[in-house]
C-alpha cells in the first residue's frame, strides 16, 4: 500500500484538494536546463557537426575552408583505406576486455567476497593506480618490456619464442598495456555488483548438491551478468579509441584507428576524412553496445 | 593433513590469483617510483639499467622548464572542471532521481551517450566545433570539454547515492517541522554528500588525468599529461616519475584518511 | 510533567468523508470517525486495506481526494507536513543515520527555533528509559532502542496527535510484548492522542481504549476491545479479531427474550441481546474458547453439536482441537490444559457444547455459506 503510495505521490495529481503550495512542475526542467544544456551544445551539436564535417569536399583545407558536398563518398574511401586499423582497433579492444574480465573476476570476487575487513584497502588498492598519471604508467610498461629488462630475460631463459627476440613494439606488449590501463574500470562495477550478492545464496546452493562449478555458473555469474555488462563496455569503449598504448608500446604495424584519427586531425588536416573516420567508429561502437546490452538481456548499464 | 592443505587450496585460490592481478597493477607504480630516484640527464634513455640512486629529482621536483607550469595549469583545470561538472551534474541528478517529467527517457540517454563514445570522437568532434565557431583554443575550451565528459560521470555517482535514500527520511524531516528548504538543508543534503564528494574527486581524476581529449582543444596550452607526452618524444626528465609517485601518495594517502572512521568503526 | 499540560490542551481528532484514491484504485473510501483527546485508538487490518493511507493523510504525507481532517474544529487538510501538530513514528523508525540521537530527538524543536533543547532532550530520553544514549549514532542502536529514539523524536515535540505506523512490527515476539506495555504506560503518562496502525490483532487489544477494524478502505466496526471481542459486528470482525465458529443459518422464530435459528439441521437459541441481525439468513457465531468437548452427555443449559475429532495441537496453556461437524466444516475448541479432563485422541467421537448466552448471530448476505476469512498472514509493506 505504502509502495502504491510513493508511485501515486510521484504521479503528483493534486486534483480536488488544494494545497498551501502549487506543486512545481517546472522545477525538474529548471534543474536539468544548464547540465543539458552543457551536453547539447558540447556534444550533440559537435557530434552533428562532426558527421557533417564527414560530408565535406576533402579537396578543401583547413585554411581555405571546406565547402559542403555531400561527398558520402568519403565513408567507403578512409574506411577501406585504413581498413586494418579498424580491425585492430576492433580486435585489441576485444581481447583487451576479454583478458581483462579474465583477471579482474577473480579479483572483484575476491575483494566483494573473501576480503573480510580489507575490502576497503584492497578497493583503495584498485583505484589507486589511477592517480598515477595514465601517460606515466604507460611509460613504465616500456621500462619493464624493454629489450634488457626482466621480462624478456625470463622469458628468453625459458625459451619462449619471441619475434624478433623482443616484447616491446609488438602486439602482445601493446595489448598488454591496454589491460593495464583499463582493468580497473571492470573491476569496480564488477566489484559492486557482486558485493551485493548474498553468500547465503552460494550456500543455498552448495545445499541443493550444486558442485563449486556449477554454484560458479549457476548462481554467481548470473547474478553478477549486470556487472559483466557494464565492465566489458567500460573497458571496450575506451579501448577501441585508444591511440596511447599503440603509440608508446607499438609500431605502426600496432597502429589502431584512433592513430589515424589523431593524425589526419592534428598533423594531416585531413578534416573530412577524420570526421568520416571517427564517425564510423562512433557508430560501429553504439551498434556493438546495443547489440550486446539486448543480447546480455539487461538494462541495468547505467 | 593433505585434506586440510587441499582444503585450505580450495578456499584460497582465488585470493591467490587476486593477490597476483593486484600486484599486476602495481608493477608500473613500483617502476615509476624506482625511476624517481634514478640518476640521469635529461636525455638519458628511460631504463632501469645502470641504476644509480639519487634524491636530487625529489628536491628539485620542478628542475625542468615547462613542468611546473604544466602541473599547475592541469589543476587548474582540474579544479574548474570539477566544480563546474559536480554542481550542474547534481542538479541533474536531482532531476533524475526525484521527479518524474516529461523527457525523461532522453535525458537519460544524453547523458548515456558521453560515456559510450570514445574520448578521441569527442575530442575531435568538439574541436571541429570550436574551429567551425571560430571559438580560440586554450584554457577555457579544455575546461569546457572537460566538464562535458565528467558530467555523467557525475550524475551516474549522484543519482545512485539519492536512489538509495530512504523517502522516509525526507518525510520524517517533514513532520518533525522542517519546510522544503530546511528538509534538503539538514537531511537531504548531509545525506547525499558522500556521493557528491565521491563525484566530485572522480571528476578531478579524470580531468588531471586525461590527454586525448585535452590534446584536440588545448591549442598552444600544455597541461601535465601533455607535458609528459612531449617529453616521451623527446626524452623524459626523472621529474615527471617524482610528480607520478608523488600524485599517487597523496591521493592514496587522501583516500585512506577518508576511510578511516569507517574502518574504526568495524573494529569496534 | 510539560506533556501532562499539553494533552488536556489537546483536541478530538476529526475525519470527515475522507477518501483516497491512486488512479482507479479506492485506498481509503469515504471514512468518517472522530478519535477523542487523549486516547489510545488502533487502527486494524491487514495490508492494503487502508489504514496507513488513512495514517499518513492525517500526517500531510498524503493529500485526500476528498474530505476534510479536523483537529477539534481546525481543518488541517491543506496544511503541509510540517505545520501540523501531529508527528509520527514511523515503519522502521527512519532515524537520520547522519545525527546522534540527541540530535535526531532535538530535530522537531530546532526546527521551531526552540533554542534550549537539552534539557527536554534529556527528559524525553529519560522517559523511554534511553539515559546516557545521546552522542551515539542510529546505526549503533538495537532495533528496540532505535525505536525508543523513535517515539522520544516524535513525542517531545507535545503533538495534538501521535500517529504510530506499526512501530513494533520489526521486533521480536518478546520485545514486541515488552514494547506494548511500555508504549501504553508512556500514552496514559503523557496523555496525548496515540492513533496507533497495526495488522496485529491481540497488540490492537492490548494496547488500545478503541479500536477500529479496516477492510477495503472502510471501517467495518469500531468500538471498546472487550466488547468488540465478545459481540462483533460483521463476520469479518469475527474472524480477524480472534477466531470464530460460524455455522450458515435461518432465524425461524422467537421464543421470549430468545431468537431460534435453524443451521444444518440442528435447532439452536441465542438471546435476541446478542443478535446484530433478528430475522432472514444469518451466521450463528461461537468463539473456539467457549466451546467445550466432552464424550458422554451434555450439562444442561447448553446447545450441542457432535462430530469428529480431526486433529489436536497442543501449545501448551491449551489444546486446540479441530473437530468436523456432521455437515463438513471443521469447528476450532481450544481446551484449557487444567488438569481436569484426559487429552482426547483424534478420530474419537466427541460433543462440542456452548451456553446460547456465549452465542451471537450476525447477518448473512443470503446465498453465502462459506464464512470471510481475513488473510492473517501478510508482509508488511
Amino acid at each position: 500500500m505504502s509502495a502504491l503510495g510513493h508511485v501515486a505521490a510521484g504521479g503528483g495529481s493534486a486534483a480536488q484538494v488544494k494545497l498551501e503550495k502549487p506543486r512545481k512542475k517546472w522545477l525538474p526542467y529548471l534543474l536539468l536546463l544548464p547540465g543539458g544544456l552543457w551536453l547539447i551544445i558540447f556534444f550533440a551539436v559537435p557530434s552533428v557537426q562532426l558527421f557533417a564535417t564527414s560530408l565535406y569536399d576533402p579537396n578543401g583545407s583547413l585554411e581555405e575552408g571546406y565547402a559542403m558536398t555531400w561527398q558520402f563518398g568519403n565513408y567507403p574511401d578512409a574506411v577501406s583505406a585504413y581498413l586494418p586499423q579498424f580491425g585492430r582497433s576492433i580486435g585489441y579492444a576485444a581481447l583487451t576486455t576479454l583478458f581483462s574480465l579474465l583477471l579482474g573476476y577473480p579479483l572483484a570476487y575476491a575483494i566483494a567476497l573473501k576480503s573480510g575487513r580489507w575490502k576497503n584497502i584492497l578497493l583503495i588498492c584498485v583505484i589507486a593506480p589511477f592517480f598515477t598519471t595514465f601517460l606515466i604508467r604507460t611509460l613504465a610498461w616500456k621500462v619493464i618490456l624493454s629489450d634488457n629488462g626482466t621480462v624478456v630475460s625470463v622469458l628468453n631463459a625459458l625459451h619462449v619464442p619471441l619475434p624478433d627476440g623482443r616484447l616491446l613494439a609488438t602486439t602482445p606488449a601493446v595489448i598488454a598495456g591496454l589491460v593495464y590501463n583499463f582493468l580497473p574500470f571492470m573491476v569496480l562495477p564488477l566489484y559492486a555488483s557482486l558485493e551485493k550478492l548474498d553468500p547465503r545464496l552460494i550456500e543455498a546452493a552448495g545445499d541443493l548438491y550444486a558442485r563449486p562449478v556449477a554454484r560458479f555458473t549457476r548462481v554467481v555469474l548470473p547474478l553478477s551478468m549486470p556487472g559483466v555488462v557494464a565492465g566489458t563496455l567500460l573497458t571496450f569503449i575506451p579501448a577501441a579509441g585508444d591511440y596511447i598504448n599503440a603509440e608508446l608500446l607499438g609500431t605502426s604495424r600496432q597502429y589502431m584507428i584512433g592513430n589515424v584519427i589523431q593524425s589526419k586531425f592534428l598533423k594531416v588536416g585531413d578534416y573530412p576524412a577524420a570526421a568520416a573516420l571517427s564517425f564510423t567508429l562512433m557508430a560501429a561502437i553504439l551498434v556493438l553496445v546495443f547489440v550486446y546490452v539486448r543480447r546480455a538481456g539487461t538494462d541495468e548499464v547505467l | 593433513m593433505v585434506h586440510r592443505l587441499r582444503r585450505f587450496a580450495a578456499d584460497h585460490w582465488v585470493l591467490a590469483i587476486a593477490l597476483i592481478v593486484l600486484l599486476y597493477l602495481f608493477v608500473p607504480i613500483g617502476v615509476v617510483a624506482a625511476m624517481s630516484f634514478r640518476e640521469a640527464r635529461n636525455n638519458a634513455p628511460y631504463t632501469l639499467d645502470n641504476f644509480k640512486f639519487t634524491l636530487d629529482n625529489w628536491k628539485h621536483p620542478f628542475g625542468v622548464p615547462g613542468i611546473q607550469e604544466a602541473f599547475l595549469l592541469s589543476v587548474t583545470i582540474a579544479l574548474v572542471a570539477t566544480v563546474g561538472a559536480t554542481i550542474l551534474g547534481t542538479l541533474m541528478s536531482f532531476a533524475l532521481a526525484r521527479h518524474s517529467f516529461r523527457g525523461r527517457g532522453a535525458t537519460n540517454t544524453l547523458i548515456f551517450l558521453p560515456m559510450a563514445t570514445p574520448e578521441i570522437v569527442m575530442g575531435s568532434s568538439l574541436l571541429a566545433l570550436f574551429v567551425a565557431s571560430g571559438v580560440p583554443l586554450g584554457f577555457w575550451t579544455v575546461v569546457i570539454a572537460h566538464i562535458m565528459f565528467c558530467l555523467s560521470f557525475v550524475v551516474v555517482t549522484v543519482k545512485a547515492r539519492l536512489a538509495g535514500l530512504d523517502p522516509r527520511l525526507r518525510e520524517a524531516a517533514m513532520d518533525l517541522y522542517a519546510d522544503e528548504r530546511q528538509t534538503f538543508m539538514r537531511v537531504t543534503l548531509p545525506l547525499v554528500m558522500p556521493g557528491i564528494v565521491a563525484a566530485a574527486l572522480l571528476s578531478f581524476s579524470l580531468s588531471f588525468d586525461d590527454f586525448i581529449v585535452t590534446n584536440f582543444n588545448s591549442g598552444t596550452s600544455v597541461t601535465f599529461p601533455m607535458f609528459v607526452w612531449g617529453a616521451s618524444q623527446r626524452g623524459i626528465p626523472a621529474q615527471i616519475n617524482v610528480i607520478g609517485t608523488a600524485m599517487f601518495l597523496v591521493s592514496f594517502l587522501i583516500v585512506l584518511i577518508g576511510q578511516l572512521p569507517r574502518l574504526r568503526r568495524r573494529a569496534r | 510533567m510539560i506533556e501532562q499540560q499539553h494533552g488536556a490542551s489537546g483536541a478530538d481528532l476529526r475525519l470527515d468523508g475522507v477518501t483516497k484514491r491512486f488512479g482507479a484504485f479506492t485506498a481509503v473510501d469515504d471514512l468518517t470517525l472522530t478519535v477523542p483527546r487523549g486516547s489510545f485508538f488502533a487502527l486494524l487490518g491487514a495490508s492494503g486495506c487502508g489504514k496507513t493511507t488513512t495514517l499518513r493523510m492525517i500526517a500531510g504525507l498524503e493529500e485526500p481526494t476528498a474530505g476534510r481532517v479536523l483537529l477539534g474544529d481546525r481543518d488541517v487538510t491543506p496544511l503541509r507536513p510540517y505545520k501540523r501538530p501531529v508527528n509520527t513514528v514511523f515503519q522502521s523508525y527512519a532515524l537520520f543515520p547522519h545525527l546522534t540521537v540527541a540530535d535526531n530527538v532535538a530535530f522537531g524543536l530546532r526546527r521551531r527555533g526552540v533554542k534550549k533543547y537539552a534539557d527536554q532532550v534529556e527528559q524525553m530520553l529519560h522517559l523511554v528509559e534511553m539515559d546516557g544514549f545521546g552522542k551515539r549514532k542510529p546505526s549503533q542502536l538495537s532495533g528496540g532502542q532505535q525505536q525508543r529514539v523513535a517515539l522520544a523524536r516524535a513525542l517531545i515535540n507535545q503533538p495534538q496527535v501521535l500517529l504510530l505506523d506499526e512501530p513494533l512490527g520489526a521486533l521480536d515476539l518478546k520485545l514486541r510484548r515488552q514494547m506494548q506495555v511500555e508504549l501504553k504506560r508512556i500514552q496514559t503518562e503523557v496523555g496525548i492522542t496515540f492513533v496507533h496502525v497495526t495488522h496485529d490483532q491481540e497488540e490492537a487489544m492490548t494496547m488500545a481504549d478503541t479500536v477500529a477494524v479496516m477492510n477495503a478502505g472502510r471501517i467495518e466496526q469500531l468500538g471498546a476491545p472487550v466488547e468488540m471481542y465478545d459481540f462483533p459486528g460483521t463476520a469479518f470482525v469475527a474472524n480477524f479479531l480472534g477466531q470464530s465458529n460460524l455455522f450458515a443459518g435461518d432465524v425461524r422464530g422467537r421464543s421470549g427474550a430468545d431468537l431460534l435459528v435453524e443451521a444444518y439441521g440442528g435447532r439452536y437459541t441465542v438471546p435476541a441481546a446478542r443478535a446484530r441481525a433478528t430475522g432472514g439468513t444469518v451466521w450463528l457465531g461461537v468463539r473456539p474458547e467457549k466451546m467445550h468437548l466432552t464424550t458422554q452427555a451434555v450439562p444442561d443449559g447448553h446447545q450441542s453439536v457432535t462430530g469428529i475429532i480431526t486433529d489436536s495441537s497442543y501449545t501448551g496453556v491449551s489444546t486446540q482441537y479441530l473437530v468436523r461437524a456432521p455437515w463438513g466444516d471443521e469447528l476450532t475448541v481450544f481446551v484449557p490444559n487444567s488438569g481436569v479432563a484426559a487429552p482426547l485422541a483424534v478420530a474419537s467421537e466427541v460433543t462440542a457444547y456452548w451456553r446460547p448466552e456465549h452465542a451471537f448471530l450476525l447477518p448473512r448476505p443470503a446465498g453465502e455459506t462459506h464464512a470471510p476469512v481475513a488473510a492473517r498472514e501478510e508482509v508488511t509493506a
